[in-house]
């Protein structure tokens, strides 16, 4: 298979004005990425999927990631700068005529509370119908152009999105037969003031 | 129970003493023993309704997680729950006695169990199988999770276990038994379906917006007051 | 905020009609979550013409376990048995993907008796899994319960090889990034490899109860088909997949494990029906077994835990890793993404279930709503890994 460069090379000859950048992943599986361009990902999937030499005809995996804002404490000035939050979608593309992949793509919202719309990639993979509508459900991110967008896992109604790091679960640990760890934590909100607390056992 | 954490054993619904031979007038159990060998049987309605039920008791045939599968292993030819006269698993709720929890209970699914138990002819019991249905289990941290089945319908016997052996079933299933034989058809100590004051139906929760509401069946479950020891 | 309010409402009465002027009066029946053949709490909700399935949608969620969310406030070892209880039939191979992604994300290596076992393990779960499915696919056909009384029979004996190698019958939590827990006494192998040399007569009399069967012919040939290019663009995996003649099997694709050293072939259906789906689980033990042959015969002696990983206060490099392996359902993989600290920041399980059913309503349009139980039951979910 191409190397991700020349794909991104080959994208860019092809979408001159779309902006596409490589994100390298550091770790040992050394699984880089393409970022793409809002504005151009149906057509870039739409390319990817129909290219004679990549066919990528096969979408496995669809998730969200939710990052959050980040205060960077810059090493030498010690000028704090605090680095927006948003929210990813990760597909990662296989090609099962051609036996390659896989090609990693990433699409990032503006930020994690209004501007959280991406194009869906449902109308060139159908595997990506439900996964989509998982990541609506869990990260809220909504998907411009899916066929039938809705909550997978959750109710009707529930109006959270809980995959999201700061979503605060219901808090439903009012007895705990053996609490201990952060379940003892939050358990403990629910003892009675006067009644002793329980000691984190000894290892 | 020197374990400063561990918290005071709750108290759960008394259950009345398994009695063998319960008072069927004033004969001792060494003179009905005698009478048996003459062929002559003596019994009391009760023992004999106890004793009827026990023996056959219909399951519902309703899985919910991973302890469900050692459920139907029970089933199966090696385990062979039809030696305890419980191996007809009825689809339908309204043909069922028996409502084994099998598994986690998702809040999403919550409201539909506490329907199902409602749709239940009396008299009719629960087992919790698993630790998931006893208190959320593996999963208790989840925000998905119902923190046991008994916030929201009566639970008759607890099985622990992740998932329970086929065996520890059998074994939930014969304590249970015991436990049918033992109730009384009449006076104060009546089995729970003959007293009017205990309901038979339960309120179903809603879905909330952010959980379900009400999250638990206050009449029924109240957490313990915990003062822990120290 | 949703498109279908009716289909994520909580349920009313299960059964009502809706009046529809181009079609007359169709009828909505909601299936599940309690229903005996629906494989757990799965729910769908069909509407009817007559018999005729006109529309069908899943509704997902009644066993959302959080699987995600807890993993990610937990250590990476920690999530080991939590992986056991996703599709928990097969727990061996989910361990075995799990261990496959860290290992990718923490640079691991797996000592060679290690990489034998784990393909033992995995071949086995393939045996307990698609015996199983075919028992649930003619109790889903109506036979009561006979065949799966017969493959509930073998799988007590290989839950028994597994109980005694790892303690827990289902829930094994057998292996570890960078090998397996514990070492399997040649006693163990001797069993086991004695159980596998006897499957293949299991297989013939199942097969000669059931693959013949009338009944059985009249009610999955041609039902349920798909198409080799729907099914590739819906992202089926698995025997569905291969069913429809597709040839890909993560096993030979990737070549992950040890895999590339055995010699076995991948069966291939010709129509994508009902049948074939049947038929590729009976033809994929075949082959499983005589994997499993070879990995008896091969295994090597050696240790079964490479000595430098640590497992304890595991904290991979900064990075995201794909692993994923050809789980008995089809491609199962875990998606994490490390940024150093000792939880995964993103841990994301790739269920092959739920992507599998993404088909499901093409395949049941115009047949009858007693196929789409068996279309469902063929397509062999576990509710644990779908809704996760
Ligand atoms: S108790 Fe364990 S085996 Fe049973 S449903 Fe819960 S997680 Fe599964």
């Amino acid at each position: 298979m191409e190397t991700l460069e020349q794909i991104r090379d080959r994208l860019l000859a092809r979408f001159p004005a779309a902006k596409i950048e490589l994100v390298v992943n550091p770790g040992p599986a050394a699984e880089h990425s393409l970022l793409l361009d809002a504005a151009f990902a149906p057509e870039i999937a739409t390319f990817l999927h129909d290219d004679e030499v990549l066919r990528l005809d096969y979408c496995s995996n669809a998730t969200g990631i939710d990052w959050p804002e980040k205060e960077i404490i810059d090493a030498t000035t010690k000028a704090k700068t605090v680095q927006p939050g948003y929210l990813e979608a990760v597909y990662h593309l296989y090609s099962m005529s051609r036996k390659h992949g896989p090609v990693i793509l990433r699409l990032r919202t503006a930020n994690r509370s209004d501007q959280v719309t991406l194009p869906s990639f449902t109308p060139v993979w159908k595997s990506c119908d439900f996964q989509e509508c998982e990541i609506y459900d869990l990260y809220g991110i909504v998907f411009a152009g899916h066929p039938d967008l809705r909550r997978l896992l959750m109710w009707h109604g529930f109006k959270d999105h809980p995959m999201r790091r700061d979503y605060v679960a219901p808090d439903d640990y009012e007895w705990e037969p053996t609490p201990h760890g952060s379940v003892l934590d939050r358990a403990k909100v629910h003892y009675p003031a006067t009644a002793p607390q329980p000691e984190t056992p000894k290892p | 129970m020197s374990d400063p954490t561990r918290p005071e054993p709750v108290e759960r619904a008394a259950t009345p003493a398994p009695t063998p031979f319960p008072a069927a007038g004033n004969i001792s159990d060494a003179d009905r023993e005698d009478l048996r060998q003459h062929g002559i049987l003596l019994t009391s309605l009760e023992e004999l309704y106890g004793w009827g039920r026990s023996n056959s008791i219909w399951p519902l045939q309703f899985g919910l997680a991973c302890c469900a599968i050692e459920m139907i292993a029970a089933a199966t030819a090696r385990f062979d729950i039809a030696r305890f006269g419980a191996e007809i698993f009825r689809p339908s709720p309204r043909q069922a006695d028996l409502m084994i929890v099998s598994g986690t209970v998702t809040k999403k699914m919550a409201p539909l169990v506490v329907r199902l138990w409602n749709q239940m002819p009396e008299p009719k019991y629960c087992i919790a199988m698993g630790a998931c249905a006893i208190s959320g289990g593996p999963f208790k941290q989840g925000y998905n999770v119902l923190k046991g089945i008994d916030r929201l319908i009566p639970v008759d016997i607890y099985i622990p276990g992740c998932p329970p052996r086929p065996e520890a079933l059998l074994h939930g299933l014969t304590e249970l038994q015991a436990k049918i034989r033992g109730e009384r058809v009449s006076g104060p100590q009546a089995a729970r379906h003959l007293r009017a004051d205990q309901p038979s139906e339960f309120p179903i929760p809603d879905y909330g917006e952010h959980d379900l509401e009400p999250p638990s069946n206050p009449a029924l479950f109240k957490p313990p007051v915990l003062p822990r020891k120290t | 905020m949703s498109l279908f309010p009716h289909l994520t409402a909580p349920p009313g009465p299960t059964v009502r009609a809706v009046h529809d002027e181009f079609h007359g009066d169709l009828l909505e029946v909601s299936m599940g979550p309690q229903h005996p053949s629906t494989h757990g709490v799965f729910r769908m909700v069909v509407t009817l013409d007559g018999e005729q399935i006109v529309k069908l949608k899943p509704v997902f969620g009644y066993l959302h376990r959080n699987h995600e969310k807890i993993a990610e406030n937990t250590s990476y070892l920690s999530s080991m048995p939590y992986t056991d209880r996703l599709d928990y039939l097969c727990s061996m191979s989910n361990n075995w993907a799990y261990a496959l992604a860290v290992e990718k994300l923490g640079g691991l290596t797996v000592p060679d008796r290690a990489q034998y076992l784990r393909v033992i393990m995995a071949e086995l779960t393939r045996l307990v899994n698609h015996s199983c499915l075919v028992g649930f696919l003619f109790n889903d056909l109506g036979t009561s319960f006979t065949p799966l009384l017969y493959a509930f029979r073998e799988r007590e004996k290989i839950l028994d090889l597994f109980e005694s190698l790892s303690g827990s019958r289902m829930m094994c939590n057998y292996q570890r990034f960078g090998g397996c827990r514990v070492d399997p006494t040649p006693e163990w192998l001797a069993t086991a490899s004695a159980l596998v040399d006897n499957f293949p007569k299991f297989l013939d009399e199942y097969e000669t109860m059931l693959s013949g069967n009338e009944i059985m012919l009249a009610r999955t040939q041609g039902v349920g088909r798909v198409a080799a290019a729907q099914a590739i663009n819906a992202g089926i995996t698995g025997p569905g997949l291969r069913a429809c003649g597709v040839d890909y099997d993560v096993r030979k694709v990737d070549g992950y494990g040890f895999y590339p050293r055995f010699d076995f072939r991948v069966p291939l259906g010709a129509h994508g029906d009902t049948y074939d789906r049947y038929m590729m689980r009976i033809l994929e033990m075949r082959e499983s077994v005589k994997i499993l042959q070879q990995a008896f015969r091969d295994l090597p002696a050696g240790p079964v835990m490479d000595p430098k990983a640590k497992l304890r206060g595991f904290r991979p490099k900064a990075g995201e890793a794909y692993g994923r392996l050809e789980g008995p359902k089809g491609e199962l993989g875990f998606y994490l993404i490390s940024d150093g600290s000792p939880n995964p920041w993103r841990y994301r399980v790739r269920p092959p279930s739920l992507i599998n059913l993404t088909l499901l309503e093409e395949m049941c349009l115009g047949h009858t709503i007693a196929d789409a139980v068996v279309i469902l039951g063929s397509i062999d979910i576990v509710l644990g890994e779908v809704d996760r």
